[in-house]
């Protein structure tokens, strides 16, 4: 009996290991949980919106995933992907087309990247850019609470990194994780979203005339709901003034696909 | 109104299922993209389909001088004026010229706009459908088109969408030859530009 139970423990401990040598391959991706949800984009008159379950990277894409992705994929290096998806800035501080270089940190995140670009990478490990409502609803929490954003002391320490600078060749992924476990949200790079072509923003709500009413169709413009979140309001306005073939050096992005299951 | 008794869940999801494969399919094998400019739209591989319910590749249409917008047909005061303002440019060329020059319209909000409504807004506006396509994709690739023509939209929590309107030229390479994003009056530059392709 009991080299028997020796036995099937070691198999099962076998199985354990290498479902997490499986794991520890593939890009860690964390559950989060769905929900209701008041960003600064939901109008002051709209009911909250519904976040669904999905998953998240837990880090921001790294100049060493990027790299295996464009040697597995030619079209997407530099030199190599059209203007009209990647323009004259994308993976500029690379040293080559699949050369990161000095001062280009291995498991730094990678900025330079286009819309486009980003979009491919998700694409080829079955996910997607996550949407602005995505984003935002996990950058809320901090490492305890899943919205901190009543907090004033949390939201001075987020507009405290945005004010530093940071040494961009230092930089690495991998922060203190939130209460998602997912980390990097503030305080390192700003990220893409998949919509981020969709973040319309009229600030002051006032009657349009009517040149301007032409340029938009359906009901009342997008009014700021939550104003003080500064920092917030920052990543919409860079985002809003991107083109999907542009990119900046703080630029960078991670991927989130659709989990049916809420595992929390 | 009676369009939506018609069946529409299974046909949907299978044409969803299609743009999809459609998609993929493209990018497996591209199809032989001899020397496109770097610049052209047809460097995205996404899937279409028209009015009729015909699937197509955006790259299909390279040789085409179009104008091309996004719309969705819900939309009751923007849209319908910018199939008239795209009608009135076209009817800008001189007679001779008129069959070198067509329309593409694509909908951002495939959920609504099936194939059997593309096609009925198509005959309300008396589109002629060897000039006119009205298309729908899948919401994945429907973003990946706003992102290259530069269209912002967003879906509001009553079911419209706020949205920018842009009206663009297209030459026969995928270039952006011309856009505006004047509408409701015939924009004189982009006149001249759609002239200009079709000598």
């Amino acid at each position: 009996m009991a080299p028997q139970i020796r036995r099937s423990l070691f198999a099962a401990c076998t199985l354990i290991a290498l479902c997490g040598c499986a794991s520890l391959r593939a890009a860690p991706y964390a559950a989060v949980p769905g929900g209701l949800f008041r960003g600064v984009l939901t109008g002051n008159d709209d009911p909250p919106s519904l976040v669904a379950h999905f998953s998240m990277r837990v880090t921001p894409v790294t100049n060493a995933e990027f790299l295996a992705f464009v040697q597995r994929q030619p079209r997407w290096r530099r030199g190599a992907a059209p203007t009209i998806l990647a323009d004259a800035d994308y993976l500029r501080a690379w040293a080559a087309p699949t050369q990161l270089g000095e001062g280009v940190a291995p498991d730094g995140p990678v900025t330079g990247v286009s819309w486009f670009a980003a979009q491919a990478f998700c694409e080829q490990e079955h996910a997607r850019l996550p949407t602005w409502l995505e984003w935002e609803y996990v950058a809320s929490a901090d490492t305890t609470r899943k919205d901190a954003r009543s907090d004033p002391a949390w939201r001075a320490r987020i507009l405290q990194w945005y004010a530093s600078t940071t040494d961009l060749t230092v930089r690495q992924v991998g922060g203190e994780p939130n209460a998602y476990g997912i980390s990097d949200l503030h305080g390192l790079i700003w990220e893409w979203v998949d919509d981020f072509n969709a973040l319309l923003v009229d600030a002051d709500s006032r009657v349009q005339d009517d040149a301007e009413k032409l340029r938009f169709c359906g009901a009342g413009a997008i009014t700021m709901k939550d104003r003080e979140s500064y920092a917030i309001l920052m990543r919409i306005a860079l985002l809003s003034s991107m083109n999907a073939s542009g990119s900046t050096t703080n630029l960078g992005f991670r991927c989130a696909r659709p989990n049916r299951q809420a595992t929390q | 109104m009676t369009l939506r008794l018609l069946p529409a869940t299974l046909p949907r999801r299978c044409t969803a299922a299609a743009l999809i494969l459609l998609a993929s399919a493209s990018f497996a094998a591209p199809p032989s993209a001899n020397r496109l400019p770097p610049e052209s739209i047809y460097h995205l591989e996404i899937g279409l389909q028209d009015q009729a319910g015909r699937l197509f590749h955006l790259a299909e249409l390279r040789g085409t001088i179009y104008l091309v917008s996004m719309f969705y047909t819900s939309c009751q005061y923007v849209c319908p004026t910018t199939i008239e303002t795209m009608k009135q440019t076209l009817a800008q060329l001189p007679e001779s010229q008129r069959g070198q020059a067509r329309a593409l319209m694509v909908s951002f909000d495939p959920k609504r706009d099936s194939v059997q409504v593309l096609d009925r807004v198509a005959h309300e506006h008396g589109l002629d459908p060897r000039v006119w396509t009205l298309a729908r994709t899948d919401a994945t690739s429907a973003r990946k088109l706003a992102a290259i023509l530069g269209v912002q939209y967003r879906a509001l929590a009553d079911g419209d969408f706020n949205h920018s309107t842009r009206l663009l030229l297209i030459d026969r390479e995928g270039r952006i030859a011309g856009q505006t994003e004047v509408i409701g009056k015939v924009e004189p530059a982009l006149v001249a530009q759609l002239r200009a392709l079709t000598p």
